[in-house]
């Protein structure tokens, strides 16, 4: 039998993971929505924004906030530099030619991470007051968990905001169902492109301290996996459709862990390929993913 | 208004538009009649920007916009109105109308334009919550138009605005059109449906093959032995 705390706290890693993964698979969603493009760098654009707070804590010794939005600002620039860099110039090419080009500049900053930090895993330690437990009911929390769970809907909202009242959001939505005709509204769809990449890019470096302070280690492939799963969330969503990309999301957060902390150990190993498997099997059955609708068709 | 000399399209080693000349007067209402494939449509997006032209200049209101993004052009005051319409269909009404004033800096003129567009096409008032994907073809046209007023343009773009609409609605959609006209809109409209264009319009170009076969006056060539045996249906 099951003791119930365990599964509770295993449903609540879940949930805790699903909120990480909600956060990268926005910026997967809100890009794809806009150029169909896939982009695989995604992950390690939230790679780069944990190496960068590192550095910053460590070496210059900034406060975590301060790392954090200094390396928020610099990962948005790199995010603009590889869309300039090796997607605008591809903008009339095919989805698979992008797709192709977003795998190697995830392959060019990996390499580049390992040659400046090496392949080492070095340790990413939060502050105390950020890994301190808090008992509430029967489960244990840490600060950070309890700031995990209040950011993503925080996000949410905001970004609910930018999309459905301001101009430029409303620009992105109308984008994302009909690049010709907002191009004929006279919206400057490279500044809609760029102002998807550095939402995406800035939310990545959020979620890969989270993810980051959860493993305390930070490597040049952190994000890729994650990244990937975050992909198999707006997948199984429906790409394109954020409360698509966020229900995902939590499903594969909470049946990774799920089968993680329920499986035997001699399976926990293949967590990561039944994310995967997941995601082929919702696909089998409901190939525009389970809120995609007709919604991968534009004109 | 609008000046066109020379203008080529390719499209990889097809040439859609073969070096036509436009001439298009302020307050005036120009049609180009063609079958499909004509060229019409390619000439219409390398007009708005949407398309690279191969070769020619345009000159819109002095200015030449030859390579300018479609962007510029429309903040420029020249605005198209899609083939298809091309409406945001999961957007509200308003939003699509909101939209259109996207590059409107004057916020008191893009809500005076809000209530000349909803005065214009009452329906969409009554729908301006609404998603516009639920709007009937000719509510749609009428919105497309409406969106495409809601920058106060100087002068329109129309690409096929009959195309797929029942009779009665196409009669609706030229009527907008005449309005617009009485309004002193510089208007530039392509249609297959010679006859309701050349009702319409004050002069007319014919297009063929990428070239311009006849242009002339609406009356004049709604006489043509040639434009009635190809575009009207021949001897009724």
């Amino acid at each position: 039998m099951i003791n119930t705390a365990y599964f509770l706290s295993m449903l609540i890693s879940g949930l805790k993971l699903g909120s990480i993964y909600a956060i990268v698979a926005i910026g997967y969603s809100i890009v794809y929505g806009i150029l169909r493009l896939i982009n695989f760098a995604h992950g390690d654009i939230m790679t780069i924004g944990v190496y960068v707070i590192l550095m910053l804590m460590n070496s210059a010794g900034m406060p975590i906030f301060v790392s954090l939005i200094v390396s928020v600002g610099f990962s948005i620039v790199v995010g603009l530099l590889i869309e300039r860099l090796a997607y605008r110039p591809l903008r009339d090419a095919t989805e698979e030619t992008t797709l192709i080009s977003s795998l190697a500049v995830s392959a060019l900053l990996q390499n580049l991470l390992q040659m400046i930090f090496s392949a080492q895993r070095q340790p990413f330690l939060l502050p105390k007051w950020l890994t301190a437990a808090h008992r509430i009911g029967i489960v244990n929390l840490s600060t950070i968990n309890i700031i995990t769970f209040i950011v993503t809907p925080v996000f949410l909202i905001i970004l609910h905001y930018i999309l459905k009242k301001t101009k430029i959001g409303t620009a992105m939505r109308a984008c994302s169902e009909n690049l010709t005709a907002a191009r004929l509204m006279g919206v400057n769809v490279n500044r809609v492109v760029m102002t998807a990449f550095a939402i995406g890019s800035g939310l990545a470096v959020v979620a890969g301290l989270l993810l980051a302070g959860e493993y305390k280690t930070v490597y040049p492939s952190l994000g890729f996996v994650p990244g990937l799963k975050a992909f198999c969330a707006a997948v199984i969503g429906g790409i394109g459709s954020l409360g698509g990309a966020v229900t995902g999301a939590f499903i594969i957060g909470v049946a990774e862990m799920l089968f993680a902390g329920l499986m035997p150990t001699t399976m926990t190993a293949y967590r990561d390929a039944f994310v995967f498997l997941l995601m082929v099997v919702v696909l089998l059955f409901r190939p525009n993913g389970l809120f995609g609708g007709s919604e991968a068709a534009r004109s | 208004m609008l000046e066109i000399r020379d203008l080529v399209v390719k499209y990889g080693g097809i040439t859609a538009v073969k070096g036509i000349s436009l001439d298009i007067r302020k307050g005036e209402t120009v049609a180009l009649i063609g079958a499909n494939g004509a060229g019409k449509s390619s000439t219409l997006h390398a007009i708005s920007g949407l398309i690279r032209t191969a070769g020619g200049k345009i000159i819109f209101d002095g200015t030449d916009i030859t390579g300018l993004g479609a962007d510029k052009i429309v903040s420029m005051g020249l605005v198209q109105v899609p083939e298809g319409r091309q409406i945001f269909t999961r957007l509200t009404v308003e939003e699509n109308l909101r939209m259109g004033a996207y590059v409107n800096r004057d916020r008191a003129d893009a809500e005076k334009n809000y209530e000349t567009a909803l005065n214009l096409f009452p329906i969409l008032k009554e729908r301006a919550k609404q998603s516009a994907g639920t709007l009937s073809g000719g509510e749609q046209q009428m919105l497309a138009i409406g969106r495409a007023l809601m920058s106060s343009p100087k002068m329109l773009l129309l690409d096929e605005p009959s195309m797929g609409l029942s009779p009665i609605m196409t009669a609706e959609v030229f009527g907008v059109l005449k309005s617009l006209k009485e309004k002193g809109i510089t208007v530039f409209v392509i249609e297959q449906n010679a006859y309701d264009a050349l009702e319409l319009a004050d002069r007319a170009y014919i297009m063929e093959t990428g070239t311009i076969s006849l242009e002339g006056s609406s009356g004049d060539l709604i006489e043509d032995e040639r434009v009635k045996a190809a575009y009207l249906g021949g001897d009724i």
